[in-house]
């Protein structure tokens, strides 16, 4: 018997809803479903939303009856948003949430070192937008809710999950006892302690950080603009690291590094708590300013990663994958993206667009991503978080001289999280211009947002299968290549055709025309007329010409699924 | 800068006397953070990781 608490979890600004469980005895016989999601945090529900999206239906499962305690992750990159965004709910954290680009670390009272990452103008996102988690669920959670592909259960606790004949036997505990689903696919997003993971005894690769911080949301009214504020070494915490940051409702997350040999348990009595908030206002200048806590908790840093995140018919995503440090805000921002790609790798198989196969790409470009941001998040982590003597004495020599070297100060960059060129994907054209370009994202990129027009870009009209974005000149699109693209469909490979012109009439053959009188998509991805890029349905780049035709068009699309 | 630069003797004198000053002056709780700090002030001007890394294994010898 699985009872969640069915009380609304305390917050001073946030009203939690508590959802009634799914129950067996209420709904009929279970079919044997293609895709159980386990786990409706932000890595579930996108996985949900983007198979949705693909035409495949899954059942999602949530332990509990209501959203996650706490803001926990607060901080979402531009990348995040496009994939939000995609998932229809970027428009609701744009509104609700408070956008910003600078960050500034101080040291002895002097503003070392000062990041301004510039807001590309053909980028429709900036480049970090802070909103509580809660909230980002909330979104997610009522897309979901209104997806009829989507059957969302509360109060539904996986108990056991095994790889069997043609798919996964899971069986899950309600406050009603426990019922059993069969499922093609099993989708393991039940985060950071993954008892799917520790049930299958797998291993993570990469380190782990012995000092604990403690994260705590405090209502208080400060001047300051939403900036990163990074204190190293304060006379209160000396050797020790605080961040600040701004969430909306008044509240300012306040975090710090606790001295070696403190327990989690003596950090966050509350009398703690207060001695080290008080401390940290007063030396910023705010002593006595009345403030209130809302919630807190602790973390230590990690760098680690499934090796493999495809076991059989049990696929790992989200945090139940790869522990990733706060610093550069990895956790939630890099799920986005792991969600981004599991939705259509695993579509295109259950759809049979593609053999099984194909879910061992997404395993290796996404363990290739975990292993990049574990080396460049890694030299943020030893910087903010020294593991030995040797990197602490390193770091306190880089404060030390940064008072007055400058050559030292790029160090206390903290490597923003950033989506990963799939540059060795199998699934890049074998057929393709990519090496005669001499500009624009190369093949395996992230996409380059245009923007066209006032409040129109690129991105809005991608998304949903491939994409064929062709640079038409007057004569429109070549009969040869719509005939390709329609050939490619009546194949059931999901493609489109987008057509970029300079003019604003609609062209022959060509599902959408993006009017582009300045041609900044051509200069952007620096391509003429009869020139094309071919965009998978996580946007990135798989192929591009600089002179298209339908052999090669044909060819690529093959490549991609593996066909 | 003159690359061909060396450290003749009188140069050495001159390093090794500095050095030892500064070690004092430092004290005892500092010098530690002083010299990591001097090793990035002086691979810094050498602009080379790779001899940088040569020195750090002459000086990992013999302790």
């Amino acid at each position: 018997m699985h009872t969640p608490s069915a009380q609304p979890r305390p917050s001073i600004y946030y009203n939690y809803q508590v959802f009634k469980p799914w129950l067996s005895s209420q709904n009929p016989p279970q079919p044997k479903h293609k895709v159980v999601i386990v786990g409706a945090g932000p890595a579930g529900m996108v996985t949900a939303l983007e198979l949705a999206r693909h035409g495949v239906s899954s059942v999602l499962l949530s332990a509990e009856l209501q959203f996650s305690q706490g803001s926990r992750a607060i901080v979402f990159t531009r990348r995040s948003m496009e994939i939000l965004q995609q998932v229809g709910v970027a428009h609701r954290v744009t509104e609700n949430g408070l956008p910003w680009r600078c960050g500034n670390s101080i040291y002895r009272g002097q503003k070392v070192f000062r990041m301004e990452t510039p807001h590309d103008p053909d980028d429709r996102f900036f480049p970090m937008i802070n909103i509580q988690q809660q909230y980002l669920e909330e979104y997610l959670h009522d897309a979901c809710a209104a997806n009829e592909l989507i059957d969302v259960r509360w109060g539904n606790k996986l108990v056991k999950a095994e790889n069997i004949e043609g798919g996964v036997k899971a069986e899950i505990d309600t406050p009603e006892g426990p019922y059993t689903l069969d499922t093609e696919w099993l989708v393991a997003a039940d985060g950071g302690r993954s008892e799917i993971r520790s049930g299958m005894n797998l291993k993570l690769e990469g380190a782990s950080f012995e000092s604990i911080f403690v994260i705590a949301d405090i209502r208080i009214d400060l001047p300051y603009p939403t900036e990163r504020l990074a204190f190293f070494d304060p006379d209160w915490n000396r050797g020790n690291t605080i961040l600040m940051h701004r969430e909306p409702h008044g509240i300012w997350r306040v975090d710090y590094q606790l001295p070696p040999g403190e327990t989690p348990e003596e950090a966050l009595r509350p009398e703690s708590l207060k001695q080290r908030i008080d401390a940290q206002l007063k030396m910023i200048g705010f002593e006595g300013k009345p403030w209130e806590m809302d919630w807190n908790s602790v973390y230590s840093a990690r760098t680690l990663t499934l090796p493999e995140y495809v076991h059989k018919r049990i696929v790992f995503t989200g945090d139940a994958a790869h522990l990733l440090p706060i610093f550069g805000v990895r956790g939630a921002n890099t799920a986005f993206q792991d969600a981004q790609s599991l939705g259509w790798h695993l579509a295109y198989v259950v759809k049979g667009h593609a053999p099984e196969q194909l879910m061992q790409n997404h395993s290796a470009e996404r363990v290739g991503a975990a292993r990049e941001i574990i080396t460049e998040a890694g030299k943020s982590t030893r910087f903010m978080a020294p593991p030995s003597r040797g990197f602490r004495l390193l770091r306190d020599a880089v404060l030390s001289l940064s008072l007055t070297q400058e050559f030292v100060r790029p160090l206390y960059h903290w490597r923003t999280s950033r989506p990963h060129a799939y540059s060795h994907s199998l699934l890049n054209s074998p057929c393709d211009d990519n090496l005669h370009f001499t500009g624009g994202p190369a093949v395996g990129a992230p996409p380059q947002n245009v923007q066209l027009q006032a409040d129109d870009h690129l991105l809005d009209h991608l998304g949903g299968g491939f994409d064929l974005v062709y640079v038409a000149d007057t004569q429109g699109v070549p009969f040869e290549i719509t005939q390709a693209v329609a050939r490619i469909q009546q194949q059931g490979t999901p493609l489109k055709l987008t057509a970029v012109s300079a003019q604003a009439t609609p062209l022959k053959g060509a599902h959408q025309t993006l009017h582009d009188p300045q041609q900044r998509f051509a200069n952007r991805y620096s391509v003429q007329a009869g020139g094309a890029y071919l965009f998978r349905p996580d946007q990135h780049i798989c192929a591009r010409w600089q002179q298209l035709d339908a052999a090669r068009l044909q060819q690529s699309l093959q490549v991609a699924c593996m066909q | 800068m003159n690359t061909q630069a060396t450290l003749d003797i009188a140069g050495l004198e001159q390093v090794y006397d500095a050095l030892a000053t500064a070690i004092d002056q430092a004290g005892a709780d500092k010098s530690e953070l002083f010299l990591v700090k001097l090793a990035l002030l002086n691979a810094k001007a050498m602009g080379n990781p790779q001899v940088f890394e040569a020195q750090i294994a002459s000086a990992l010898q013999d302790l």
